[in-house]
């Protein structure tokens, strides 16, 4: 026979339940009506999926844009004439740098490792009946590929003799060799540029598409000095921009600096006066962009975020709805001694595990569906290269959020239930 | 000492206009191993009766010990507590979780505050339906057992923590005098084996006829206590006839 009765004793009972097996009743609970139970999620499935999605694109375009920077040179810094703005209309740039101010950057400063001048320009290109017009076409000095971080695939680069002489040669980009020499070996060749014929002397390496999907191997590289001489005619040494490379990327900031204290000088420039030329580098560039996608990233999570709180008003319908048709139930488990708080824990951690499992779901979605997303991107637009980046933060953080939202809306039905009278609950039909 | 000592217990329900006064002014004691039998018209207060004596409900006024405790001060959770620990209840209506197998239902009580392991608990539910011959239906659902079953099912579901007390409202209410003659074998094994002490809310006679103590209820106070079966009848019909 087995023992029916102990003694009473009022020493209080330790009447919680473990949280393991809350669990399990909450999953069983929910077990007992999928379909509901799926419908209730869909909300937190899609709001998770959206966050996700949203974050990992962003990141994406975050990393596109630095890698794009990056294949700048990350210790690049320019030179540019400042732009000046009369009645608000952007002015051309004032040609206030000079070649001998390009010399005394490379000569004075030691923060510096190379510097190039650059001048730009633009003619059409023929060789025989093909011709091509080059998006960009730059007159520079002969470190320009180190301070661009480029590489040469063929030929040579122009010597410092063809600077100072002015000689008339080029170095191409693949679009160009394509355009105008198909199959044919450019090396040697002549092509006419605004009709003065000029020497291929190297063909740079393969660069593809930028960020905004432009071609970035239609380039013709002239030395400064003969597109000033010869294809502008001028006598002057005015160059539109200064580029430099720093030492390191460490040194950009000290770089910056100099370079203003000499241009500065140079210039005699009051000072406290507005400088007329603008020192750019990398590093601020990068650090635009990365504000600029930080914010994009933001917003596009926050409004995803919205449809997560959707989803969260949803599970707190369903669980009200839920909490009045099983207050029968609530009313058993009280008789036979559920505490107040056991049922509130009992509805709070339902509510948290379908969302969690809504969040679990919609995280695999988003995952998914960056990924698919970058695909098509890359797909549909060749040469372009997005990085697939699954944001493994966002998604704890969206699992997280997920789980916040199950206990916040979950926290009022929750609550209505755990303050039921037993025997109202009992009574209910 | 008593089991249950209840000293001039009223229990009033304000509907805010009027207030109904369900119990006036009730002593009564009821010592360990008793089996009771509550009778009265319906409105004659058995039900709220019988939620306070479970622990469902507070006085309003008067003092209610429970082996010495007082309940009426008691909170929420201490009265969940004594529910759980002390008390086995059986309904009219059965009460047992649909879609959930008769081991679940009769391990419910053993999910709040036993700290047993859940292979100490399945065994012991296990053993609860076999006291109450279903062992053979531990993973049948309410809606797959007979009327009967299911009444067997909240018995073995009220014995499972080991209670002193059983409190059953009306638990032939829904069945038919075959299951009803078994339902009140068990409640009589129960108290005359196990000496737990029986409080019973009914208006079938029959069933009555097996305790050993009759209150017979009207307007909210007992208007007889006593051990004869007739004395009891004769207050009912004289009520009746009233």
């Amino acid at each position: 026979m087995v023992c029916l009765t102990h003694s009473l004793n009022h020493g209080s009972p330790n009447s919680h339940m473990d949280f393991l097996l809350t669990v399990s009743v909450a999953i069983r609970a929910l077990g007992r009506n999928k379909m509901r139970a799926g419908l209730t999620v869909l909300g937190v499935v899609i709001g998770i999926a959206a966050v996700t999605t949203m974050v990992s694109i962003g990141s994406s375009a975050g990393q596109l844009v630095q890698n794009e920077l990056q294949s700048f040179g990350t210790n690049f810094l320019f030179v540019s004439g400042k732009s000046e703005r009369r009645n608000g209309v952007r002015q051309q740039s004032t040609p206030s740098l000079t070649e001998s101010d390009a010399e005394a950057v490379s000569a004075e400063l030691d923060s510096v490792l190379a510097v190039s001048p650059l001048v730009g320009t633009s003619k059409p290109v023929v060789r025989g009946n093909n011709n091509c017009q080059p998006n960009e076409m730059f007159g520079v000095g002969e470190q320009y590929l180190l301070i661009r971080a480029w590489k040469l695939q063929a030929g040579s680069f122009f010597s410092e003799r063809d600077i100072q002489s002015g000689n008339r040669v080029c170095v191409i980009g693949h679009t160009i060799v394509r355009e105008l020499f198909q199959t044919a070996n450019p090396l040697g060749e002549t092509i006419r540029v605004g009709n003065i014929p000029f020497t291929v002397v190297g063909i740079l390496e393969k660069k593809g598409a930028g960020l905004t999907g432009q071609d970035q191997d239609n380039v013709l590289l002239l030395p400064f000095t003969t597109v000033k001489k010869r294809l502008h005619g001028s006598n002057f040494d005015d160059v539109h921009a200064i580029f430099v490379a720093a030492k390191s990327p460490g040194e950009v900031q000290t770089a910056t600096r100099e370079i203003e204290l000499l241009l500065r000088d140079r210039h005699g420039i009051a000072p406290g006066a507005a400088a007329d030329f603008e020192v750019h580098s990398s590093d601020e560039i990068s650090k635009f962009m990365g504000t600029v996608t930080g914010i994009m990233t933001a917003l596009l999570a926050s409004i995803a975020g919205i449809s997560l709180l959707v989803g969260g008003v949803g599970i707190m319908n369903i669980m009200l709805v839920s909490v009045t048709e099983r207050t029968r139930e609530i009313g058993i488990r009280m008789a036979v001694g559920a505490r107040g708080r056991d049922i509130l824990v009992q509805f709070l951690i339902e509510s948290v595990v379908l969302s969690c499992f809504g969040g679990a779901i919609g995280m695999t979605l988003g995952v998914s569906a960056s990924m698919g997303i970058t695909a098509i991107i890359n797909e549909l637009s060749p040469g372009s290269d997005w990085p697939v980046i699954v944001s493994i933060p966002a998604a704890i953080v969206a699992m997280i959020f997920a789980a916040v939202v199950g206990m916040i809306f979950g926290l009022y039905p929750a609550w209505r239930a755990s303050r039921l009278d037993p025997i109202d609950a009992l009574r209910y039909e | 000492m008593s089991l249950i000592e209840l000293n001039k217990v009223c229990k009033t329900y304000d509907l805010g206009e009027v207030k109904v006064h369900a119990l006036l002014e009730t002593t009564l004691n009821i010592d360990k191993g008793e089996y009771v039998a509550l009778l009265g018209p319906s409105g004659s207060g058995k039900s709220t009766l019988m939620n306070t004596l479970g622990c469902l409900d507070r006085p309003t006024s008067g003092s209610y010990l429970l082996d010495g405790a007082e309940v009426g001060s008691m909170s929420r959770n201490a009265r969940a507590g004594i529910r759980n620990q002390h008390l086995g209840f059986v309904f009219q209506n059965f009460n047992l979780l649909n879609r959930t197998s008769a081991l679940d239902n009769v391990e419910l009580p053993l999910l709040y505050g036993s700290g047993m392991s859940r292979r100490d608990r399945r065994q012991r539910a296990r053993e609860m339906l076999e006291l109450v011959g279903l062992g053979e239906r531990l993973d049948h659902h309410p809606g797959q057992l007979s009327g009967g079953q299911q009444q067997r099912v909240a018995i073995a579901r009220s014995l499972v923590n080991a209670p002193s007390i059983l409190m059953a409202d009306e638990p032939t209410g829904n069945l038919d005098s075959k299951t009803s003659r078994e339902v009140i074998d068990i409640f009589k094994r129960l108290n005359e084996e196990n000496g737990i002490t029986i409080i019973i809310v009914t208006h079938d006679l029959g069933v009555a006829k097996h305790a050993r103590r009759i209150l017979v209820l009207r307007d909210g106070l007992i208007q007889t206590d006593t051990q004869s079966f007739d004395e009891a009848f004769q207050s009912l019909h004289a009520m009746e006839t009233d």
